[in-house]
């Protein structure tokens, strides 16, 4: 019965948000008979193909960067290291449309890169031609999607008891062979959940296929938003939302199934006791490369936009070759001038405060309705088992058929909720909550029930039990949820821009909102914008980060 | 064991659902919920409007009107149909004449005979019933780079037969139709020019011409155009006649002349018409009657050119300056009949992409 409490209130939020919507506009498409025709099939079929064809590859990559990255976080201390960590997490909630400028600005034809090349070896033509490609789609993912493993099983790896390590060095082991045995296995439930997490995340991945693949690589959920928004072909855009659905099912509970057999309980260690300095020559070796790696995969395609923000070109005429570029405030300037005196028209600061008002309500959502979830999945029951893999499925929803499920189940009382809004961090809730869960379950699921148990037998309370033995253990975890929480939030376009209203404009529709017309002035305040957006969201994940939370500071 | 957390969590959350329609989010005006005595205009993410003239409007009529928009042209229209059984707003706008037909069968508005369509030239009413009413009109044309080629001393194309010849591979980037207005529209124009049964041979010459594709104006004007601030490698895009205007308007520093100009030839553009029509089952009807009279009237058709980049179809309105001087106005536009273009659409959509994509 306990159990059933701590599902309940997810569980509330997910039907009347989730499965109710997503009925309502399924049921638009289901009675025709187009739905099930073979042709709608066949569109179907190619495009599941494609999807999980470059989901796996954009997967197994994003592992090979990030778990050593985890490895660097979670054991190496260096300088600059938060600073890192929170700039890691900074591509999981850029627009797409401004990392595409990013990447442009570095590999595009015209890009450093090429032209520092082209520059080189005098080469007539640029040598680096990967966008529109799929590798332009791999980079990307990798690009976004690290930060999860990094998060998710340099958490799990930051609390590991090293003495487990040392004990199978003192019997004779190699380090590879400690690793691979002793580490490996104990970190099996964080890779494995953070590989699902960025699976899904290819998986549904729209903007980057869309604008970095080009038009020649559809995914399912490109291919939705092209039926439901530009065909207006309902019936053919639910057979691949369900497709869709239920292959995210489907990864869920094979997930969910692999989990919970692994899971081990371990005494684990405050993160101070792990992290040592490289001394030895293949410890600084690793330390200084993965560092470099990790500049050149993650800053460097950022740097572009905030350079971008200052700077001006001016071609003279005919001399479109030669760009000269000077230095100027202008952009940032004009974010603030109403100049067309247009009733659309919101300072930065607004969209800003839009922007956070909207991640801080998601963070408390997520974590609220997260909690009590993740500790029943922690010590999962039959129930448990048989509604986790729901919970998944936000991940794998189509943020268009949702966009479009909201307005046919919210137009009408007693549900007129359109317009409302609280509509969009509630939507922003929704997939967020994955993330919030699947951060705090394997810290609550390594707990040793003994320590609660030595608690009660002291005659703590429950709720002192849980404030003196959880907490501590679980807060580096909530910070990691809540982080995920607050990005996601913060970037996310497709159901904030289906939801919001243009009076309230957050931050990633304000800089869509520049780049819909011509003109340099437009484009440089959209890459201003972009470039608050990217302070912003660094400096709330340092601050999450470096919050020392009451009772948390021995962990 | 953890009773007490879960309950509190659980209280918690029940006080945090019954919140949202009781207290306003903090900092936010108190009127975010849209009130019943509003005027509700549905449209889409591209509508501008100058606050004085909607400010205007709002203190003859003693009425706020509140404006929902969602996404592009597509988006807009989809949940307009979707939500026909019980209205969002009292008004749409924003449907072009290549989903015009999609809007009517749907039967989402009800005719108004506005007695401002005495001034409206014919060509641009294209529902008889007046069910949906012409606003604005823009044309999508081919924009170039002017300094590209002065520099590499080659003519400006002027046909869209001049495009497959040789010198000019490789140099022009479009959209995607499937998931781009312009894209779509400028695809009709090769159709209405070359007829349904001679487009595709023209896209299978660009192809191996090697055209560019991209999935929206924005990537292709930004990332892929040469006279954009992207400094892209394609010195043609198709985008709209207004932007050279915009350029002008909105550059970095003043400058006298436009940095691109618009290819006017004949059928080289595809004029799109945006429509207004008041929605079925509206509580509003006088008010929104009033509304459709105003987006017509010589007050609003001024304020639309600069905030939108569009042409007022009320020949009374005055173009401003800068429309004079740096806009051009195709003298042939392509068009295609919006019955056509439903019958049509997708399967000229699909035949393009397994022409140029595949």
């Amino acid at each position: 019965m306990r159990r059933f409490f701590s599902w309940l209130p997810a569980l509330l939020f997910l039907g009347l948000f989730f499965f109710y919507p997503l009925a309502k506009i399924l049921a638009v498409g289901v009675g025709s008979s187009l739905f099930i025709a073979p042709e709608s099939l066949q569109i179907g079929f190619r495009a599941l193909r494609f999807t999980l064809y470059q989901a796996a590859l954009s997967m197994l990559l994003t592992l090979l960067v990030g778990l050593p990255a985890a490895y660097l976080f979670a054991r190496y201390g260096f300088r600059g290291k938060s600073l890192l960590r929170a700039l890691t997490a900074v591509p999981f909630m850029l627009p797409t449309v401004v990392v595409a400028a990013g990447f442009n600005a570095l590999l595009g034809p015209r890009g450093w890169v090429n032209l520092a090349l082209m520059n080189f070896f005098e080469l007539q033509s640029p040598p680096v031609t990967i966008l529109h490609t799929l590798g332009a789609i791999l980079l990307a993912h990798v690009f976004y999607n690290t930060t999860i493993v990094i998060r998710v099983v340099g958490n799990a790896l930051v609390h590991l008891d090293p003495r487990l390590e040392h004990a199978a060095r003192l019997l004779g082991a190699t380090p590879a062979r400690a690793f691979r045995e002793v580490t490996l296995p104990l970190l099996r439930p964080s890779i494995l959940a953070a590989s699902l997490l960025v699976f899904l995340f290819d998986f549904t991945s729209f903007g980057v296929v869309l604008l970095l693949g080009g038009p020649t690589f559809a995914t399912l959920e490109v291919e939705i938003y092209i039926q439901a928004l530009h065909m207006l072909n309902m019936p053919v855009a639910a057979l691949l939302s369900l497709i869709q659905l239920l292959c995210t099912l489907a990864f869920s509970v094979l997930y969910s199934r692999s989990v919970t057999r692994t899971v081990v309980q371990v005494a684990q260690r405050p993160a101070e006791t792990v992290v040592r300095q490289a001394k030895r020559w293949r410890e600084r070796l690793f330390v200084g490369s993965m560092v470099a790696l990790l500049f050149a995969l993650f800053i460097l395609p950022m740097a572009a936009l905030p350079l971008r923000s200052v700077s001006r070109l001016e071609a003279a005429r005919g001399e479109r070759a030669i760009v000269q570029t000077g230095l100027t405030g202008d952009y940032y300037r004009e974010l603030f001038v109403n100049r067309r005196g247009s009733r659309f028209y919101v300072p930065p600061i607004r969209a800003a405060y839009n922007s956070l008002e909207y991640a801080a309500i998601t963070v408390v959502l997520s974590l609220l309705l997260g909690f009590p979830v993740a500790s029943a999945l922690a010590r999962p029951k039959r129930l448990d088992r048989l509604l986790d893999p729901l919970l998944m499925l936000p991940l794998g929803a189509s943020a268009v058929t949702l966009g479009l499920g909201f307005i046919v189940a919210f137009n009408r009382p007693p549900l007129a909720l359109l317009g409302s809004p609280w509509l969009v961090p509630l939507a922003h809730t929704m997939v967020a909550l994955p993330f919030a869960i699947r951060s705090l379950q394997p810290a609550l699921a390594a707990i040793p029930e003994r320590y609660r148990q030595a608690a009660a037998m002291l005659g703590a309370s429950p709720l002192r039990t849980w404030f003196a033995v959880d907490w501590p253990i679980v807060s580096r975890a909530t910070l990691a949820a809540a982080t995920f929480a607050f990005t996601v939030s913060l970037g996310e376009f497709g159901a904030t821009s289906l939801l919001a209203r243009p009076e309230y404009p957050t931050i990633p529709t304000a800089i869509y909102r520049f780049l819909s017309q011509p003109g340099g002035l437009n484009y440089g305040q959209a890459m201003a914008m972009a470039t608050l957006l990217m302070f912003l969201t660094t400096a709330g994940i340092f601050l999450i980060e470096k919050l020392r939370l009451p009772g948390a500071g021995e962990f | 064991m953890k009773r007490i957390f879960l309950l509190t969590m659980l209280a918690a959350l029940l006080l945090a659902a019954c919140a949202p329609p009781a207290a306003p989010v903090p900092g936010e005006p108190a009127d975010n919920d849209i009130d019943n005595d509003a005027l509700v205009v549905m449209t889409h993410d591209s509508f501008a409007v100058s606050e004085n003239v909607v400010a205007a409007f709002e203190a003859e009529n003693d009425v706020d009107v509140v404006f929902i928009s969602s996404g592009d042209t597509g988006a807009a229209l989809n949940k307009a149909i979707l939500s026909k059984d019980a209205p969002l707003a009292d008004l749409f706008f924003g449907v072009d004449n290549t989903f015009l037909s999609r809007a009517l069968d749907a039967g989402i508005f009800e005719p108004y005979d506005s007695p401002m369509l005495g001034v409206i030239p014919d060509e641009f009413k294209l529902d008889p019933e007046n069910r949906a009413l012409p606003v604005d009109y823009g044309d999508v044309c081919i924009n170039y780079d002017k300094a590209y080629f002065i520099e590499n001393d080659l003519p400006v194309p002027q046909t869209l037969e001049d495009l497959t010849q040789p010198g000019y591979a490789e140099l022009l980037v479009v959209e995607n139709p499937a998931t781009s207005s312009p894209g779509l529209a400028f695809l009709l124009a090769t159709v209405a020019h070359f007829g349904p049964d001679g487009y595709l041979d023209f896209w299978a010459m660009m192809e191996d011409d090697g055209v560019s594709v991209t999935d929206g104006w924005e990537t292709a004007y930004y990332t892929n155009f040469s006279a954009s601030s992207g400094r892209g490698p394609q010195a043609m895009v198709v985008s709209y006649a207004t932007s050279p205007a915009a350029e002008v308007i909105f550059a970095d520093t003043p400058l006298d002349d436009a940095p691109t100009g618009s290819i006017l030839g004949p059928d080289t553009c595809f004029r799109q018409i945006e429509f207004v029509g008041i929605l079925k089952g509206t509580q509003h009807r006088a008010l929104a009657e009033k509304f459709v009279d105003f987006m017509l009237s010589t007050q609003f058709q001024e304020d639309m050119p600069l905030q939108m980049f569009v042409y007022p179809v009320n020949p009374e309105a005055q173009l401003p300056e800068a429309f004079l001087k740096y806009a051009q106005v195709p003298t042939q536009p392509a068009s295609l009949a919006p019955e056509d273009i439903a019958a049509h659409r997708d399967e000229w959509i699909q035949a393009w992409t397994e022409t140029v994509l595949k």
